[in-house]
């Protein structure tokens, strides 16, 4: 047995050492691949720590503190859990919060993030590195954005190719979008989700593409984990019925297909039931109908193209008609069925957060908490540009370069994009599940910009563009034509290191002149349109170096806005506030710690607190006191009886809080200093929630003349 | 009634020049299948209650047939999309992904 392997190994080995035919051409090849793996692996290295990087600066300009208002209720979930253990968390409940109701916190959190930084609290202090929880979670978001960077590189060199690959990790790693919510300090679930999100599309894709039932099985594993993550997975189940529909009435379905769909769909619902906040609305709630329907037609499908496989022609016919006829008897009894369940259910069965995504006007109508979310509004066309700067126009590019070659891969790439454009369209906060469609297009795009540019400027067909470009002018030899295979000068590499940008760009025009030779033996219909540099056609080659150098240059304005945003708008972390004294110098304040610092030290521990919803999770966190309402919303009679009293004359307010037992009420007040987002500011939508629930608390009553409006001239500054 | 019966019997016998491998996949298909719609006989006869069971239980049997379906079609020697894999391969395989539904339905049942 054992000498049969030796034996096996040894004429492996041999047949790799031994030199094949033309050996001095295919070592050379050897040699190049792995150098350029190698250049493209320090690439994706850097990548990785430019993602890590861009997102500091709130912890260099402040501290390493916990930002905005989610993220400090997941921070004392987490504290819960490095105390407690994991399966305590699942039965916590708790009474701190939404008194006197309590919160049953294992039911209704989204486990994800917290079990990560769980996860990576307990690993450094088994190897004794007392690192405390506050940093673990700071931190967790920057490390998982270098993931999703690399994941990104992962899902476009499986739809096109590794220069693709390195360009949308690139993009990924530093678009404003995605940084927003990610930033170190912002401790919530996006942070995690958007890296599970494109892991699960990436797992999906390469399903498809090799069509093996083990990366079907990391597929649902990690669609798994982006369950326990982010209530967005619904825009998952969603997407890949839309692309196994497509992928069948386009006459592109095979059985790999069917191995990348069938299992993930049952297994994916089956995790996501075992979520509590989830639980059976996997199976019951109509996000999910569209992936059991896609599940149904595709197994019609594949039935159809079996007993075609099997039977002789003419029988054939006979039974499509049979199997046809039937199926649609069955089906119209089965939408009768769900339409008459959904028809059943006020929102037709959707939830309502979903409800407002396919309806934008229902939230304003029906549930005015979510409208109130200014994430909720739809996004203007200046925060396209803000947040994903030149891949506004790269996307496009690459939503057509996906169209030819159209494999599997690239349609469910053009459908992603197209939905994640609609639905970002709706909500400003679901620009970011659009950040990695447009990453992945953007790259495919300026991949096939840069190899048209390279393949103008190289001094023959076939060269390898940029580096034979290189080679002419280091070696003075001239490089071999239709070679498929990346020449290795390492030389320029090291010699432009100075930027680390144009080097990885440099790493990928080599790359992907493993493409361009490729390209060429394929005779594609549309190179009469000349859309992307038809391989017969060359640009002059003038042009094609001017043209080479306004795209690094417009990738280096990428960089350039990408860094001012991170550092000036992103990195506020909304506790601490910084402003500009008139002599130059910088005021901090810090008047929201000081708040609740007093709470802590100065009340009594059981004392109730009493404040607008916005401040629930800070308070209970940082001041650890019990409070009426806070972020989590899911009670609106609570969050209105709350209005009614901020909103009622002192003596009947002062009877409703002390019906809650409460003794210190918390309002947040911006008037010395012009700060705009205060209670006086929100004062009107706790009327409206008010109001929505007690008839007595009328809107008009509380508006002047001229509406509702607030000095804002007074002590007006303005904030850094 | 006739075109049913000729469907039926060119069926048939094309379907014995399966090899006997993919038909016994078949046997265990069927018998998962039998399985389901008893656990759903089930659910309309006696109730819902313990859902979590029930859904558990159906699930795993769809889910079983799908993974069954999936390794059928590796290993069918006529079928050119899975050129390069070997049914060594594919089994092991089909023996992960069982590992986790199983699992699965283990901590779903209750």
């Amino acid at each position: 047995m054992l000498s049969t392997a030796a034996d096996r190994v040894a004429s492996a080995s041999r047949r790799i050492l031994v030199a094949e035919p033309s050996t001095a051409e295919s070592t050379k090849k050897l040699q190049r691949s792995a150098a350029a793996n190698v250049v493209c692996g320090f690439a994706l290295a850097g990548i990785c720590l430019l993602a890590f990087s861009l997102r500091l600066f709130s912890v260099i300009k402040y501290e390493s503190v916990i930002h905005e208002f989610d993220p400090y209720f997941n921070y004392r979930v987490t504290q819960f859990l490095t105390k407690e253990g994991f399966y305590n968390l699942w039965n916590w409940f708790d009474d701190r919060t939404w008194y006197p109701l309590g919160r049953v916190v294992g039911g209704t959190v989204y486990p994800g993030l917290i079990w990560t930084a769980g996860i990576i609290w307990n690993v450094l202090h088994f190897f004794n590195i007392p690192i405390h929880v506050q940093e673990v979670c700071v931190f967790t978001a920057p490390l998982f954005s270098a993931f999703c960077a690399l994941t990104t590189y992962f899902l476009a060199k499986e739809v096109r190719n590794q220069g693709a690959g390195l360009f949308a990790a690139l993009f990924a790693a530093s678009v404003p979008s995605y940084i927003s919510r990610s930033v170190a300090g912002s401790y919530d679930n996006e942070g995690v989700a958007i890296f599970a999100l494109v892991l699960v599309f990436f797992l999906y894709v390469k399903t498809i593409n090799t069509g093996s039932l083990a990366w079907a099985t990391a597929n649902a594993l990690s669609y798994f984990y982006m369950v326990a993550s982010w209530g967005g997975y619904s825009f998952i189940i969603n997407l890949l019925p839309i692309h196994c529909l497509a992928c069948i009435f386009l006459g592109r379905m095979n059985s790999k297909l069917y191995v990348a769909y069938a299992p993930f769909i049952i297994l994916g619902t089956i995790e996501a039931a075992s979520i509590p906040v989830v639980g059976f609305n996997a199976v019951l709630m109509s996000e999910h109908f569209g992936s059991f329907l896609a599940f149904g037609v595709l197994h019609a499908a594949m039935g159809m193209l079996y007993i075609k496989h099997i039977l002789p022609a003419k029988t054939y016919n006979a039974a499509k008609a049979l199997a046809l006829s039937a199926g649609v008897a069955f089906m119209a009894v089965v939408a009768v069925l769900v339409v008459g369940y959904v028809m059943a259910s006020p929102t037709f069965g959707w939830t309502g957060r979903s409800l407002s995504l396919l309806d934008p006007t229902y939230a304003s109508k029906y549930i005015p908490i979510i409208a109130s979310v200014s994430e909720h509004q739809p996004p203007a066309w200046n925060s396209y540009f803000t947040d994903v700067h030149i891949l506004v126009l790269l996307a496009p590019l690459g939503l057509i370069a996906c169209f030819r070659p159209m494999t599997d891969a690239s349609l469910f790439l053009i459908l992603y994009g197209v939905t994640a454009v609609y639905f970002s369209g709706v909500m400003v906060r679901l620009m970011l599940v659009l950040a990695p469609a447009t990453c992945c297009l953007g790259g495919i795009a300026a991949d096939q910009i840069l190899n048209t540019f390279c393949k103008s400027i190289g001094p023959e067909e076939g060269s390898g563009g940029w580096v034979g470009l290189i080679k002419t002018w280091m070696d003075g030899e001239e490089p071999a034509a239709q070679s498929d295979s990346v020449s290795v000068d390492s030389r320029p590499a090291s010699s432009s290191t100075s930027s680390a940008p144009s080097g990885r760009r440099q790493k990928s025009a080599k790359n992907k002149s493993k493409e361009a030779a490729a390209k060429e033996a394929e005779a594609s219909p549309f190179n009469a349109f000349n859309l992307f540099g038809g391989t017969r056609d060359k640009l002059p080659r003038d042009v094609g170096i001017i043209g080479a150098l306004f795209f690094f240059g417009m990738l280096v304005f990428y960089v350039f806005h990408c860094c001012w945003v991170s550092a000036e708008m992103y990195s506020a972390p909304s506790i601490v506030l910084q402003s500009r004294s008139p002599q130059g110098g910088v005021h901090v304040f810090d008047d929201f710690r000081e708040a609740y610092g007093w709470l802590r030290h100065n009340t009594h521990e059981e004392a109730k607190v009493a404040s607008w919803w916005d401040y629930g999770y800070q308070t209970t966190a940082m001041a650890n006191r019990t409070v009426i309402v806070d972020n989590n919303t899911w009670n609106n009679t609570h969050i209105a009886t709350v209005g009614r009293a901020m909103a009622s004359p002192e003596h009947q307010a002062w009877q409703i809080y002390r019906d809650l037992d409460v003794k210190y009420v918390l309002v947040v007040f911006g008037g010395f200093v012009g700060y705009p987002s205060d209670d006086i500011n929100k004062f009107l939508w706790m009327v409206r929630i008010g109001g929505g629930v007690f008839p007595d608390i009328k809107e008009p009553d509380y508006l002047g003349e001229r509406g509702y409006t607030i000095d804002d001239k007074a002590g007006k500054v303005s904030f850094l | 009634m006739d075109a049913l019966n000729d469907i039926l019997r060119s069926f048939r016998g094309e379907y014995n020049k399966t090899p006997v491998k993919i038909q016994v996949l078949d046997c265990f298909l069927v018998y998962a299948v039998f399985t389901g719609l008893v656990q759903v006989a089930h659910l309309l006869l006696v109730g819902s209650f313990p859902f979590n069971s029930f859904l558990a239980g159906f699930l795993s049997c769809v889910a079983f047939c799908v993974l069954t379906v999936c390794l059928r079609m590796q290993i069918d020697p006529s079928n050119a999309d899975f050129k390069g894999m070997s049914p060594e391969r594919a089994f092991a395989d089909y023996v992960l992904c069982n590992g986790l539904l199983h699992l699965v339905i283990w901590n779903f049942m209750g």
